[in-house]
C-alpha cells in the first residue's frame, strides 16, 4: 500500500503556477528521488507536502487526506521534512535542536533511546551537543538537520537537497546515512540537484520540469535514459 | 540621610517595575517582530482591576495580605485574557500584513483600552489602599518600606521563573523556536498560534503584577497611568536590546537607576537650574542616546550566524 499518494497537485505563488498538477506515489519503506533543474518546483513540492504552502489537488498520507491537516499536525503523523538550507535553530544547542525534533512526542524513554541512536549515527553530534547549532560547519549542520528529523520517528522522511554546499567527502557520508535510514524501513522522498547520486541510491525516480512530471520510473531506468543523461547527468 | 543610597533604592524599585513591563514588550517583539504599544495599557488595567477587587472585598474584613493575593490573582487572570484577546482580535488577522499595519493597530488598541478604562473607572485619580504594613526600615541612613522590599523580591522571583521557563522547559524551547523561525518550528510540530497566545498571556500576567506594584508603591491609580510607564518600559527594552530577555531586565533596572540618580542630582549638577521634575526627560534622553550610539541595545544580537 502507498504511504503517500499525490494527485493533480497544483501550487501558485501570486499569479505564477509553480506546480501544474503532479502525481507522486511512494510505497511504505521506498526510497524515491525527485530530480529536476533549478526552479522546476522540487522545493515547492516538499513544502506543500509538509503543509507550508496552500495547494489544490489531493494529498493522501497513510490513506487519509491531508487537506485539513495543519503543518504542526503532519509531523505528529510521521511526515517529516529536512528543509532546504537545513533550517536549524542557530541560537540553540545541538541537543536542543534534536529535542525540538522530538517536540511532537511524549514518550521520554523512546526519545532518550532515539537520541542515543542519532548520536550513534553521528558521533560528532554527541561530542558537540552543547555547541550552538549556528556555529557548526555545513556538514555538521546537515547531520543535525537529519538527526532532528529522525527524532520525530518519521514514517516518511523528505530531504531537500541534503548535499547542497557540502564537501564531496561529506556528501558521501550523508548519502551513506540516507541509505542507512532507508534500510530501517523509513520511506524517503529525496530531492536533489545531484541527479546521478540521487538515482543511484533511489529505487524509483521522478523528473520534474517547469512544474510538471515529465518522466518517472525505476531509478536504474532513469539513469540509462537518454533524456535524463542529456539534461541532468551532463553526458 | 544618605541620599545616594536612597536614590539607588528608589531606582531599584522603579527599575523592577520597568523590567517586568519591558519583558512583555521584548517577548512579543522576539516572537512576532511587533512593538505591542498596547502593553502599557495592560499594566493600567491590572492596577484598575486590583483597585476594584480591593473595593469589592473592603466590606468583608479580610486580612490585607489575603486581599492582596486575591487582587494579584484576579488582575493577572483578567490581563491574561486581555492579552490573549488583543492578539487574537487585533494582531493575528494582520500577521502577514506589512509591518506598519499592526504597529498602527497597536496604537489604536492602546487608545481604545484607555478610553474603555476611562468609561469604566472614570477620569478621577483613585486612592489605592495600603495592603502591606507601612513600616519603614532604615538601612545605613536610607529608608525602605515593606512595599518596596516586596516589589524587588517579587520582581526577582518572577524574572528568575521566566528565565527558567524559557531556557529549561519544553514550552520555553518552543517559544524560542517560534522566535527564531516560525515555519521550521511548525515543521517540528509546534502549534505557532498557541505559542504566540501563551507569549501574550505571560507578558500580560507580568504587566498585571507590575501594575499592582505601581499602585501599591504610589497609592494612586489613574486610567492614564499606563501610557508613560509603557513608553519608559519600552525604552528600557530598547536599552537592553529588544528581543533579548536579559536585556529587558538589565535595561529596566538601569533605566530606573538612571532616572532616580538623575532626578536626585540634577539640581546640584545644574546649579539649581533643573529640578527633579525633569526626571522623565532622562528616560527619553537614554532612548535617543542608545538609538544613536548602539541601536542594537546593550545585549542586542551581534553574533553573526554561519550559513
Amino acid at each position: 500500500m502507498n504511504i503517500l499518494q499525490v494527485r493533480n497537485l497544483k501550487v501558485s505563488y501570486g499569479g505564477i503556477q509553480a506546480l501544474k498538477g503532479i502525481d507522486i506515489d511512494i510505497a511504505a519503506g521506498e526510497l524515491v528521488a525527485l530530480i529536476g533543474s533549478n526552479g522546476a518546483g522540487k522545493t515547492t513540492t516538499l513544502k506543500t507536502l509538509a503543509g507550508l504552502l496552500p495547494a489544490a489537488g489531493e494529498i493522501h498520507y497513510q490513506a487519509e487526506s491531508l487537506h485539513t491537516c495543519a503543518t504542526h499536525q503532519r509531523v505528529r503523523d510521521g511526515l517529516a521534512l529536512v528543509p532546504e538550507g537545513r533550517g536549524l535553530f542557530g541560537r540553540m544547542s545541538v541537543l536542543e535542536n534534536l529535542q525540538m525534533g522530538a517536540y511532537c512526542r511524549d514518550d521520554p524513554a523512546g526519545i532518550a533511546q532515539d537520541l542515543e541512536r542519532v548520536y550513534a549515527l553521528f558521533p560528532r553530534l554527541a561530542e558537540r551537543h552543547t555547541q550552538l547549532a549556528g556555529t557548526l560547519s555545513g556538514g555538521e549542520q546537515q547531520m543535525v538537520a537529519i538527526g532532528r528529523a529522525l527524532m520525530s520517528r518519521p514514517k516518511l522522511l523528505m530531504l531537500d537537497e541534503p548535499s547542497m554546499g557540502l564537501a564531496p567527502m561529506m556528501v558521501e557520508k550523508i548519502f551513506e546515512t540516507i541509505c542507512n535510514i532507508s534500510a530501517q524501513g523509513i520511506a524517503i522522498l529525496l530531492v536533489e540537484q545531484n541527479a546521478k547520486l540521487a538515482l543511484e541510491v533511489a529505487q524509483r525516480g521522478y523528473v520534474l520540469e517547469c512544474g510538471l512530471i515529465t518522466l518517472s520510473g525505476q531509478a536504474s531506468m532513469l539513469l540509462d535514459s537518454a533524456e535524463v543523461r542529456r539534461a541532468y547527468l551532463g553526458s | 540621610m544618605d541620599i545616594l543610597l536612597q536614590q539607588i533604592i528608589n531606582g531599584l524599585v522603579q527599575g523592577s517595575v520597568y523590567a517586568l513591563v519591558a519583558l512583555g514588550y521584548t517577548m512579543v517583539y522576539g516572537i512576532l517582530g511587533l512593538i505591542n504599544f498596547a502593553h502599557g495599557e495592560v499594566v493600567m488595567v491590572g492596577a484598575m482591576v486590583a483597585l476594584s477587587i480591593t473595593q469589592v472585598l473592603a466590606g468583608y474584613a479580610l486580612p490585607p495580605m489575603v486581599v492582596l493575593l486575591i487582587s494579584l490573582l484576579v488582575a493577572s487572570m483578567v490581563c491574561m485574557a486581555l492579552g490573549y484577546g488583543i492578539e487574537r482580535i487585533a494582531y493575528r488577522p494582520l500577521r502577514n500584513a506589512p509591518r506598519l499595519a499592526p504597529l498602527i493597530t497597536a496604537i489604536g488598541v492602546s487608545i481604545v483600552l484607555q478610553n474603555l478604562a476611562m468609561i469604566i473607572w472614570g477620569r478621577a485619580y483613585h486612592a489605592f489602599p495600603p495592603l502591606l504594613p507601612d513600616s519603614p526600615h532604615i538601612i545605613a541612613g536610607a529608608i525602605i518600606n515593606e512595599v518596596q522590599i516586596a516589589i524587588i523580591l517579587v520582581a526577582v522571583v518572577m524574572m528568575t521563573g521566566l528565565l527558567l521557563l524559557i531556557h529549561r522547559t519544553r514550552l520555553g524551547r518552543a517559544m524560542r523556536a517560534v522566535a527564531e523561525n516560525p515555519a521550521i518550528a511548525a515543521l517540528m510540530g509546534v502549534n505557532i498560534n498557541a505559542v504566540i497566545s501563551i507569549t501574550f498571556m505571560l507578558g500580560s500576567a507580568l504587566a498585571a503584577v507590575a501594575g499592582i506594584m505601581v499602585a501599591a508603591n504610589y497609592g494612586i491609580v489613574h486610567y492614564y497611568m499606563g501610557s508613560i510607564l509603557g513608553l519608559k518600559a519600552f525604552t528600557a527594552a530598547v536599552l537592553g536590546g529588544i528581543g533579548n530577555l536579559r536585556g529587558a531586565m538589565l535595561g529596566g533596572v538601569l533605566l530606573g537607576l538612571i532616572e532616580s540618580l538623575g532626578a536626585g542630582y540634577i539640581g546640584d549638577l545644574s546649579g539649581g537650574f533643573f529640578g527633579s521634575n525633569y526626571q522623565d526627560v532622562f528616560a527619553f534622553f537614554v532612548l535617543i542616546a542608545v538609538l544613536v550610539l548602539r541601536p542594537s541595545g546593550l545585549l542586542g544580537e551581534r553574533v553573526a550566524e554561519r550559513a
